[in-house]
């Protein structure tokens, strides 16, 4: 059971965000905690409706702004809360998956999953393979011009999630 | 051209019932064509079909909407922006009369300058389909189309209108040079490391002018653009490498499934950035997982806009 390996042992904390679902991840990784499963300190976690409010814009944002990784967890295909949020999200994450090598921001550094509230033992390998990765990986590299990674950043992706804005063109059609 | 005839007679007949027809007139100098809205059969005379209508007609439909009856000149490229729109339901195919043709081609102004200099003082341009021959000054040149063509033309596969209401003169036979995307491969053997510094370098001389949003017939929601938005904050003022990157992330991913690569967002860049690899890319993965060529056909849902419980070409990450 270990949030230290090795790499992680040398207690460098590295930037991931993680993108918890309500219903089924955050319960996951609740669950862990009750259980005392060691985890690793350096994700932040950002709590989300369902797995389909995750604008993929929030993870690249956080990618762009210099994050070193960015976790997805959701509920289980067909046993999302709503019914559909993670079908659509699924499609979605794939999507920005495939594409991000073309900005060379390195696919590896993004993650998508699902964890349901009951697996808090899943929960921990998970993170913890993840956070693995990202040490392997090493920090991202930076952009240099710009605000990077910071708090602020941080609370505005947050904001965002807690404002569930859609896009109005697609609201009010033609 | 025949078809030019054709087409000028057809939407004659047509012109009655509808509010305004849209295609392209002679513009300032004769390697530009401009907008041409046709309300009457005098504004028709004014009509031309050549290699120099590269806009798209329907980038105006926006303004258009609200039941009017609305004719549009498009080329094979621009009728696909347009049955996309149908697909999600931004626009109505019985609100439109397509008016279609068969395309070979339009040129590129800055292959055009970088091979003829100021072309401000050319005296004749003729094209004969495989080639194009320029005069500027005292020079006589002749090169090969391909040379001087939009880079979407190179592998366009659908150069005669889709889906239109009149089709006027041949259909075209011009086929895709060649079916790879050869600058993006190019950059695809660049090394992760390569690719990210290249693109901080081309944001660095993005001046977000939004020439690229506002060209692009898929950004149908200028007006309430993420860009601008201050509440959601996804990007500040500033014109830093971060947010001019962050910028291009928000035009390429509200454009997943959607993008027609028309290329008119890369046109229209005065910076000349080639902003088309990430669209390009983003279409590539698209036809790779769902077998989805935006705005071919407008029964198709797009495929953001479902899922399948199933997904056969998703791995599933357990
Ligand atoms: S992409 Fe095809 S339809 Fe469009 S201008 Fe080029 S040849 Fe014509
Ligand atoms: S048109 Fe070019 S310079 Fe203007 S915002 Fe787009 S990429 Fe930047
Ligand atoms: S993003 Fe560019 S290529 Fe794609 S539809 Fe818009 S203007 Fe055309």
């Amino acid at each position: 059971m270990s949030g230290s390996t090795g790499l992680l042992a040398e207690g460098q904390d590295l930037r991931i965000v993680g993108f918890l679902c309500n219903w089924c991840s955050y319960g996951g990784a609740d669950t862990a905690g009750v259980a005392r499963c060691e985890q690793p300190t350096d994700l932040r976690v950002i709590r989300v409706p369902c797995s389909g409010r995750i604008d993929p814009l929030f993870i690249a944002r956080a990618l762009i702004s210099g994050a070193d990784g960015v976790l997805v967890s959701g509920c289980h295909p067909r046993d999302c809360h709503y019914a559909e949020g993670n079908f659509y999200a699924r499609r979605r994450f794939e999507m920005l998956k495939q594409f991000l090598s073309v900005t060379g921001i390195d696919p590896e550094r993004f993650h998508y999953t699902w964890v349901s509230a009951s697996e808090g033992q899943r929960w921990q390998d998970v993170v913890t393979s993840f956070t693995d990765r990202i040490h392997k990986l090493g920090p991202a590299p930076k952009l240099s011009g710009g605000t990077g990674y910071d708090e602020e950043c941080l609370k505005e992706i947050a904001a965002a999630v807690a404002l569930g804005d859609e896009c109005p063109c697609h609201k009010e059609k033609a | 051209m025949q078809a030019l005839a054709e087409l000028k007679e057809q939407i004659r007949q047509a012109l009655p019932e509808l509010d305004v027809v849209i295609g392209w007139q002679q513009g300032y100098d004769a390697l530009h064509t401009s907008p041409l809205f046709i309300r009457s059969e005098e504004d028709l005379e004014k009509l031309v079909v050549n290699e120099f209508c590269v806009v798209n007609p329907a980038s105006y439909l926006r303004e258009m909407r609200g039941g009017k009856k609305v004719g549009l000149v498009l080329k094979g490229c621009d009728s696909r922006s347009v049955i996309q729109l149908v697909q999600e339901d931004l626009l109505k195919l019985e609100d439109l009369t397509i008016f279609g043709f068969g395309c070979n081609g339009v040129l590129n102004h800055a292959k055009l300058q970088a091979r003829f200099g100021d072309i401000g003082y050319i005296k004749s341009i003729e094209n004969s389909g495989a080639s194009v021959t320029i005069e500027v000054d005292e020079n006589k040149e002749t090169v090969p189309f391909s040379e001087l063509c939009a880079d979407k033309c190179l592998t366009c596969s659908y150069p005669n209108t889709l889906q239109c209401t009149h089709f006027a003169g041949e259909e075209s036979s011009k086929e895709a040079e060649s079916e790879q995307d050869k600058a993006l491969e190019e950059f695809e053997k660049l090394s992760m490391e390569e690719r990210f510094s290249f693109w901080q370098d081309q944001m660095r001389r993005c001046i977000r002018c939004y020439a690229c949003r506002n060209a692009c017939p898929m950004c149908v929601c200028k007006d309430h653009c993420l860009a601008n938005s201050r509440e959601t904050k996804w990007l500040s003022e500033e014109v830093d490498v971060q947010n001019n990157f962050m910028f291009q992330l928000i035009h390429v991913m509200h454009l997943t499934g959607r993008c027609v690569e028309c290329g008119e967002c890369e046109r229209a860049c005065p910076m000349d950035i080639p902003i088309m690899l990430l669209r390009r890319k983003m279409a590539g993965v698209v036809r790779d997982v769902f077998a989805y060529n935006a705005g071919t056909n407008a029964e198709e849902t797009p495929p953001l806009m479902c899922f399948k419980v199933e997904e056969p070409t998703i791995e599933e990450r357990h």
